[in-house]
């Protein structure tokens, strides 16, 4: 006979506000099998605990509910507190009495009974729990970091501090991502080549660090301690050994006019490149599509002009596969496109650039040489107007509805910028509220405001019209309630920013998932912010939300700390409930196998499907799958479910 | 193929031109336009209060009769396509008005089904511009034209659903189609001061000059237009030095459907 115990919490009020937990207790204890019930207003707490270990050796407990918040919340919790009294942790059953009903109903009388309808189908649960073992797995003690923007680096060089070996594979020719475009950084306007690149040269300098630049990753493999990556280093024509970084191919290379993608393409470039002079590492790329030498045969002048014969017009993309245990995601971002923003003139006046375009031009590394000027005929702007929220907190189907939170602190970095440059350039700025939470943040967008005179307008912009000389902008002053009609020289738009193109499908490689906006998914928005839904897989930097430099640098050491975590142990305990084949129902059909997205269902050995534990991540779609009913989830099995089905419909 | 067809007051007089250019037209590319039985107007301006029922009456009697004969409805008037659209989209969306429509008179039970149609948007979505192209006998070569869409054809884009209402190109195709030389210029999609027209004519003389002199200023050297308001308000202002007329004009001059300018 089972000796079920069952522990009804009140959470504060967050479930006896809503739920009448005694009735609950009274209810539940008439039920077959339950020994005792007991409420108690916190059983995360110690003493709730402890109450749960008290009662399994003083009952003898053989199972235990607790009607509590979701199991996401605090399972491992109350299992561990079972397992110190010494009963299996698998005989715990949650029921979420918070989430699932007291958060979600309210009116008292229905919230109770649904709350006994949950606690009676774990008890249920419970009663055909079978005390389940979690095997070991090895752990590969490296790491790969996929991005190397400041993100990717920063976690790479806290994990290579740590002592484990990382491999940072980018999909530019170049480490440093968007930072290296910026000028200065907000709020202390240092400049940011000059506190990333150390970072870039310390990373590339690293022995424990192993930069793929211009690869990708092709194909992921295994799980949480064994993952095996494939990585397509795409071909580069130069030989990254022999090749000094003397620049006489580029010097000499006659395609000269392809948009620079660093110089976010204010300049040009030539077909044979390093994106920027600081480049890491400092080796050039053929860019195919514009190459003449591949498009005709003809030309081959950079070969010609090489002296240690680094070019390589020959080379192949090459796979290299590697193991890791632990992997960062750092895809980064990109800005979005302004083809369905034509009220803004984008791309009918060269006056008008995005702020990355305007970090370039102000940086003295840039195309200007730092000197801002209308592109359109090089002189000197007389004043300069910002538009925030370009495609930022925008419901309709052009924009995106989110908030990018950078760009009302650049903008205020921007205005202070050409205000030093330029005290007499007029500078505006057109929002719709100014957000700037953070460290020293709203002291700095003020200095903008009252010390610099930068004049700051609440308000959108409707239409911009490129009239030739000057700008001409038609705007509402919100709060003079004024429509404005007004002439500028140039105008720099706040572009909303997205996760890079390739944010998706990496994050899909890894059985990692992304929301609505293809932003990925963090465990827990507040308890587990770094780490993906997939064990072994964290995040860090834009790719999992907008965010600025120093939030991307502090969760980018917060990944390296999970990852430095993992790979510190020898051993990984593996989840238990897993998929296992009845030999006497399976005929081998091979749907399982198909439906599988972890691989680790094979038909090699015998004449039934196997499951290999250390693959299988326990998702269930085999047992739904199996027509014959062969296929059943340890710890979920098809009668667990069913008698609580059974329990609820009672 | 044929639709309904619903002309609206101005096309019976002041812009007869506009219907007449566009169903010589439809005789040369193939298609019919039956117009619509004991129409009425459409009031031109679309009644933003919502319980104001009795002036989108005589559209919805005209969408349900077009509907009932399982046709598509096309307009050609700015303004009168604009209020059929809106007009529609509501029926479509609320159901307390076609509650009150349905407690007016019981035969009008409509529920927005009924395809509203701009007669560009034939030529662009059923004829194509590919054929339209196939078709032209007199190309408008060397001719620059510039498309004045104003306000009404575009907004709110999305129920209007015309092109995109910040950078639209629909009209633009459609010269190139007929050998011309579009001229896009920023202000094609500003409004001309219509609406204002007697009421403050001065500022509606200086909104429809801007969108000239943005015309001219990118080199177009005559407009073309669906909205007969916005003819007679930039017209007025244009005196000869840039012509707008409307954009069926340019259609039977390009197919060489049978009428002498």
């Amino acid at each position: 006979m089972e000796k079920i115990g069952v522990f009804v919490c009140h959470c504060g009020s967050n479930i006896k506000g809503n739920v009448d937990t005694a009735a609950v207790v009274e209810q539940i204890s008439h039920v077959d099998g339950v020994a005792m019930a007991v409420e108690y207003p916190y059983m995360c707490a110690e003493a709730g605990q402890a109450m749960i270990r008290n009662a399994i050796t003083e009952h003898g407990l053989t199972g235990v509910v607790v009607a509590a918040c979701s199991p996401r919340m605090h399972e491992a919790t109350f299992r561990k507190a079972a397992e110190r009294a010494g009963l299996n942790s698998y005989m715990v059953e949650i029921a979420n009495i918070r989430e699932q009903c007291s958060w979600v109903h309210r009116d008292t009388v229905s919230a109770t009974k649904k709350a006994v309808a949950l606690a009676r189908a774990a008890v249920a649960k419970v009663h055909r729990n079978t005390p389940l073992h979690p095997g070991e797995s090895s752990v590969t003690k490296r790491a790969l970091v996929v991005g190397g923007g400041i993100a990717g680096i920063q976690a790479a060089l806290d994990i290579a501090e740590a002592g484990f070996e990382v491999t940072i594979v980018e999909t530019t020719p170049s480490i440093g991502g968007k930072m290296a475009q910026l000028d200065k950084t907000f709020p202390t306007l240092d400049c940011s080549a000059c506190i990333l690149t150390p970072k870039m040269v310390d990373a590339a300098g690293h022995d424990n660090i192993a930069i793929h630049t211009y690869s990708e990753i092709e194909k992921v493999e295994g799980f949480v301690g064994n993952f095996t990556v494939s990585i397509r280093k795409k071909a580069r024509s130069v030989d990254m050994d022999k090749c000094t970084g003397c620049g006489d191919c580029w010097a000499k290379c006659p395609v000269k006019r392809v948009p620079s993608e660093f110089d976010s393409g204010l300049c040009n470039r030539t077909a044979i490149y390093t994106p920027f002079a600081q480049a890491v590492p400092n080796v050039p790329v053929i860019d195919r599509t514009n190459c003449v030498k591949f498009k005709t045969g003809r030309c081959g002048l950079c070969r010609t002009v090489c002296q240690p014969g680094a070019i390589d017009f020959d080379q192949q993309d090459e796979i290299i596969t590697e193991n890791f245990g632990a992997v960062v995601l750092a895809t980064g971002y990109d800005t979005i496109s302004l083809d369905k923003f034509g009220e803004y003139a984008y791309h009918d006046s060269p006056d008008v650039l995005t702020a990355l375009e305007f970090e370039r031009m102000t940086n003295a590394a840039g195309p200007t040489d730092g000197r801002i000027v209308r592109m359109s005929d090089g002189h000197k702007p007389k004043s300069i107007t910002f538009i925030q929220c370009v495609g930022s907190r925008d419901i309709t189907n052009r924009g995106k509805t989110y908030c990018s939170k950078i760009c009302c602190m650049y903008t205020a970095k921007q205005a202070i910028l050409i205000k030093d440059k330029y005290p007499d350039v007029d500078v505006q700025v057109f929002y719709i509220d100014v957000r700037t939470p953070g460290k020293n943040f709203d002291e700095f967008y003020r200095r903008a405001a009252e010390e610099y005179g930068v004049k700051y307008i609440k308000g959108q912009v409707g239409k911009v019209v490129n009239v030739g000389d000057t700008l001409h902008i038609q705007a509402v002053d919100m709060l003079e309630g004024r429509h404005m009609d007004i002439q500028t020289d140039m105008i720099i738009l706040a572009t909303a920013i997205q996760p890079s193109a390739t944010a998706k499908t990496t994050a899909g490689m890894f059985s990692s998932s992304v929301d609505q906006n293809h932003f990925m998914t963090e465990a827990h928005p507040k308890l587990r912010p770094v780490e993906s839904h997939t064990a072994g897989v964290f995040l860090a930097g834009c790719g999992q939300g907008p965010k600025d430099i120093p939030e991307t640098v502090a969760q980018a050491s917060a990944a390296a700390a999970k990852v430095i975590g993992l790979l510190v142990k020898d051993k990984l305990m593996t989840n238990p409930c897993t998929a296992a084949t009845d030999e006497d129902l399976c005929n081998n059909c091979g749907l399982c196998g198909n439906v599988c997205p972890y691989g680790a269902i094979t038909y090699e050995s015998k004449l039934t499907a196997s499951v290999n534990n250390a693959l299988c991540q326990g998702c269930g779609a085999c047992v739904v799958t199996c027509p014959s009913g062969a296929m059943d989830l340890h710890g979920f099995t098809n009668r667990q479910l069913m008698a609580e089905v059974d329990a609820i419909c009672k | 193929m044929t639709y309904s067809y619903y002309p609206g007051c101005t096309l019976k007089t002041k812009a007869k031109d506009l219907d007449h250019f566009a169903r010589a037209s439809a005789a040369v590319l193939g298609f019919t336009l039956e117009e619509i039985d004991e129409w009425q107007c459409c009031g031109a301006v679309y009644p933003l209060g919502t319980d104001e029922v009795v002036s989108k009456l005589p559209a919805i009697r005209v969408l349900h009769q077009a509907g009932q004969k399982n046709q598509a409805m096309v307009t050609l008037c700015s303004a009168c396509h604009h209020v059929f659209k809106r007009v529609n989209d509501d029926m479509r969306r609320d159901v307390d008005l076609r509650r009150t429509v349905r407690n007016y008179d019981k035969e009008l039970d409509y529920d927005g089904t009924t395809e509203v149609l701009h007669y560009m948007e034939v030529l662009q979505r059923h004829v194509g511009f590919g054929v339209l192209k196939a078709k032209v006998q007199n190309p408008l070569t060397g001719r620059k034209i510039g498309a004045y869409y104003g306000c009404m054809l575009l907004r709110p884009g999305g129920v209007m659903d015309f092109d995109d209402p910040e950078n639209p190109t629909i009209f633009e195709d459609f010269i190139t189609a007929l050998g011309g030389t579009p001229v896009p210029y920023p202000y094609r999609n500003e409004c001309c001061g219509g609406y204002i027209s007697l009421k403050e004519a001065e500022k509606a003389g200086q909104m429809a000059g801007k969108v000239l002199e943005s015309a001219a200023n990118r080199g177009a050297t005559e407009l073309i237009t669906a909205c007969p308001l916005c003819l007679y308000n930039v017209s007025k202002k244009a005196a000869g030095d840039v012509p707008i007329y409307y954009f069926t004009r340019l259609l039977v001059e390009a197919l060489d459907a049978g009428i002498d300018f």
